[in-house]
Order: structure tokens, then C-alpha cells, then sequence
């Protein structure tokens, strides 16, 4: 370099009173020229001036940076007052650190995705723990709860549905009773008191008047509701329902009685309970069960901010990405209810190998596990001689492909340093 | 709650293959039965381009093959 400086005229008097855009004009780089004006003690050009606005949107523009950490710098960057050389510097740091923080190619990401997972979960409440975290209704939490998420089962042990109202009613409690009657699956047994006449082979349910009012109900609605639902005889008496059985048989009557306790007169069946809390100004419902596909249909709620803890449910209703971003935020709250801190992404790595099907599986021998292709891994993991046999049956070949194969074998695994292969070009 | 997702056309998905050189097949995947695609009407063989309200980068572009299902 300090031949082609000499080379160009420079002499140390000239190059003291020279600028970078003079040195790059001689053929020199702007870093490397920078870098020998400072060898040189000459302070660095600070004559450009500071750094616009503009201009330290236009140079954001072209980093490949994720957007969160564009938006930082965007907003941090306009509060100081920074010459463009510094602005390139501070750039140029962020980068570096942030190609720093990203993994490694070849890196066991799901290794380290689970051991982050499972070691915390060693420390989770081992029984089902059931606790009135929402005013009096019980919900799963602790180990259970993480693993019935990861499992992806059909129906968690106790589903549970927050809803929230529209704006222009949450503040208002009696709209919020009101739905909260309407959603609530009520049945015949809720509105009175249901007695058994042998001698006439009848059952008489006597009303109670003010739970009517309360739910807004007839004694004619309700007479004409339990006739279309159970198709039998029924009589009204002032507030006194009379119900036949088809056959006057003592079994008969039995029957009916278990009818009338299970189906709903009113309301979305698999709503059982409601809980009504005021929080932040607004009134929000807690329900016991979750039927999300009707809730949403509902006049008054707000559809945007319905939440159920049933992921398999979200998956049919709202489509995989939403089950991906349900098992990510029940998994996270779970685990931070016990105290624990989780990075998200070995969560994320989960939900996406869980939903990357583009239908929930769960992480286990019934998913991603029994789907992998090597014999030997999935025989490593769970029930083994059952995967063998079946293996020795159909004839499958083993790639040895996979890192856990290799293991077993005792060959080097694909991993890390272990993935990359070196090809010589002869010549 | 629900990403945006957004249908790409052909020329598209030829740059993203071409950029993480990739066959379509490596994709993640999504059903046509999603209630997403029956949404946007998107067929087997489509690739969407789902744009993730992520927590840690802001947001983050995530793509899904379309299969029958």
C-alpha cells in the first residue's frame, strides 16, 4: 500500500493535508485509506458533517438485520447526534454482533431445544395440579399441562375459553351477565327442582321463577324446548312442567331423567360454567369447557381477542399457523407460571416441528418420532422390539443418515464439524 | 391470533427456491382443508407466504407448501 501511495505522489506533508476521498481516488480503498489516515494521527474526517435522518434511514435500508433490531436503531439512532463515520461504525458493530449471535450451521439445535426444556421441566409440580387461577374454575398447570400441550392432545383435562367483549359493552356489567346466560349451556335441571312420581310414572319439574327471569326463559319456552328436544309429552302446570314418558315403564322413566340432566335447553353445549371478573375497566368471561367455533359466532364478543386453551380446536377453526402460535404461547405461560424462563425459540423449534406437517403432531412415538425413517432411531426411542420386529418383517434398509443411528453403530455422527466434508480438487 | 397469509405467484417461488436452494418438498407444509387456504382459495401445489408476528425479530416471513388434505 505504501507503494502505491508513493506511487500516486504522496508525500507524509501531502498525505497529512489529505482527505479519504483524495486517497480513494489513488486507487485505495475507503477502510484501508481511513486506516492510514489514523495511523497517521490525522483525525478522522468528521467535515461530512452529521448524520441526517435521512441518511441513516437510507443506510438501515440495506442491512440484513431482522426487523425489531431496524426499528431499535431507527428509533435509538435519531436521539443522538452522530457523524456519519460513527453512524457507520455503530452499523457495522450491530452486525457483527448480531452474525455472532446466530447458530452455527451444523449446530444440534433440537438437542439443546429439548434439554432447555426438559431440565426446567424436571423442576415443574410432578401432580396434576389443579388451582382456581381464575376465580373459581380449575385449570391444568405444571408438568401436566406442558406435556399435554407437546403430546397435542384432542381435548386438554380441562378446556377453558377467556372471552372478551365487543367495545361498546365491555364496561357494561349486565350485557356482560346477559351473554354470559346466553353462551352458558343450561339445562332443564339448572332452572328448578326435578322430582320422580312413581305412582302416576312421572317427572315433575318445579320451575323456579327467578332464576327464569334471570336467564330471560318461559315456562312456555322452556316446555316447548324440552318437547322438541326429547320428543316426549310434556304438560305445563302454572310453573309446574309434567313430563310423560313414551311408555309408562320404570326404566323409562330413568332414562328420561339422565336425558333432561344431559342435554341443554339454552346456550352452546360444552360451555359448563362461567365466571364473570372485572379486569382492567372491562368485564371478561371465564368459561369452563371451550367450543370456539360457535363462541365466535356469538353477538358481543369480540372475535379477535376470544382465547381457548384447546389447540387442537384452534387448528380446525383458525388453521395451522394459529395452532402454531397457540402451542408457542401456552407452553410459554405455563412454564413462566412455575417461575421458569424459557428461551421462545427452543419453544418455537417445537411448534414448528410440531405443525411443519401442516397438521398438529405431537413430539412423541405417535408423531415426529415414529414418523422418522432410520429403524434403529426409532427403535432407540420408544418401544423397541416391537420397531425392530416390524422392521425385520417389511425388510427396511437403514441409511445410517441420521445422528442417532450412527450412535448405536459407533460411527462419527453428522454433526457440528462431523457434517462437513472436504472434497479435494486435484490439480 | 392468524399470520397473514399470502399467495405467491410462480416467478416468486422460483426465487425462493433458487435463494435457499430447495425443491418445493422441503417446504413446511399446509392442507388445503386449513381454513386459511379455503380463505384465499389457495390450491395443492401453491406455496403461501405466511408473514409471522415473531418476538424475537419483529417479524418474520415463513412459507408453506399447499398439499390435498
Amino acid at each position: 500500500m505504501a507503494q502505491m501511495l508513493c506511487g500516486a505522489g504522496f508525500t507524509l506533508t501531502k498525505l497529512k493535508k489529505a482527505s479519504v476521498e483524495d486517497l480513494v481516488e489513488a486507487g485505495i480503498t475507503s477502510t484501508n485509506a481511513k486506516s492510514i489516515l489514523k495511523k497517521i494521527g490525522k483525525p478522522i474526517e468528521t467535515s461530512k458533517g452529521e448524520a441526517s435522518p435521512e441518511l441513516i434511514d437510507s443506510r438501515l435500508r440495506g442491512l440484513h438485520l431482522p426487523p425489531s433490531i431496524i426499528d431499535e436503531l431507527q428509533r435509538d439512532l435519531k436521539t443522538v447526534k452522530l457523524t456519519e463515520t460513527q453512524l457507520d461504525e455503530i452499523l457495522q458493530m450491530t452486525v457483527d454482533a448480531y452474525e455472532r449471535a446466530k447458530v452455527e450451521p451444523c449446530e444440534a439445535v433440537g438437542t439443546v431445544a429439548a434439554q432447555s426444556i426438559g431440565e426446567p421441566g424436571t423442576q415443574m409440580t410432578m401432580r396434576t395440579f389443579h388451582y382456581a387461577g381464575v376465580a373459581e374454575i380449575s385449570i391444568t398447570l405444571g408438568l401436566p399441562r406442558l406435556i399435554e400441550i407437546l403430546d397435542a392432545r384432542k381435548v386438554p383435562s380441562t378446556p377453558m375459553m377467556t372471552i372478551r367483549l365487543k367495545d361498546e359493552i365491555k364496561r357494561d356489567r349486565d350485557e356482560a351477565r346477559k351473554l354470559a346466560w346466553e353462551i352458558e349451556a343450561t339445562s332443564l335441571l339448572d332452572l328448578g327442582d326435578l322430582s320422580i312420581d312413581l305412582a302416576e310414572m312421572q317427572i315433575i319439574m318445579d320451575l323456579n321463577e327467578k332464576t327464569l327471569s334471570q336467564r330471560s326463559i318461559t315456562s312456555e319456552e322452556i316446555a316447548q324446548r324440552t318437547r322438541d328436544n326429547l320428543e316426549v309429552d310434556v304438560r305445563l302446570d302454572g310453573l309446574k312442567l309434567i313430563i310423560h314418558p313414551e311408555q309408562p315403564s320404570y326404566r323409562e322413566l330413568l332414562q328420561l331423567v339422565e336425558k333432561i340432566r344431559s342435554t341443554a335447553l339454552k346456550g352452546i353445549e360444552g360451555i359448563r360454567r362461567i365466571v364473570i371478573r372485572k379486569e382492567d375497566e372491562e368485564y371478561v368471561l371465564y368459561t369452563e369447557g371451550s367450543a370456539l367455533k360457535k363462541i365466535l359466532h356469538c353477538d358481543g364478543i369480540d372475535p379477535t381477542r376470544v382465547k381457548t386453551n384447546n389447540i387442537t380446536e384452534i387448528a380446525d377453526v383458525l388453521g395451522i399457523e394459529a395452532a402454531r402460535n397457540s402451542v408457542i404461547s401456552e407452553a410459554m405461560d405455563t412454564l413462566r407460571e412455575q417461575g421458569l424462563e424459557v428461551d421462545v425459540r427452543h419453544i418455537m423449534l417445537a411448534a414448528d416441528m410440531m405443525t411443519c406437517g401442516g397438521e398438529l403432531k405431537q413430539i412423541g412415538r405417535h408423531g415426529i418420532a415414529g414418523e422418522k425413517s432410520s429403524v434403529l432411531s426409532r427403535a432407540a426411542f420408544e418401544v423397541t422390539v416391537s420397531h425392530l420386529l416390524d422392521a425385520a418383517i417389511h425388510g427396511e434398509v437403514d441409511e445410517l443418515s441420521g445422528v442417532t443411528e450412527n450412535v448405536i453403530v459407533g460411527q462419527p455422527i453428522r454433526l457440528g464439524t462431523g457434517d462437513v466434508e472436504l472434497v479435494y480438487r486435484g490439480g | 391470533m392468524v399470520p397473514e397469509h399470502i399467495l405467491l405467484t410462480e416467478d416468486e417461488i422460483k426465487t425462493l427456491l433458487e435463494k435457499y436452494y430447495i425443491t418445493k418438498g422441503q417446504l413446511p407444509k399446509i392442507k388445503t382443508s386449513d381454513p386459511v387456504c379455503k380463505e384465499i382459495n389457495a390450491q395443492a401445489g401453491d406455496v403461501v407466504k405466511v408473514v409471522r408476528d415473531s418476538l424475537i425479530a419483529g417479524k418474520a416471513l415463513s412459507y408453506r407448501l399447499v398439499i390435498e388434505g
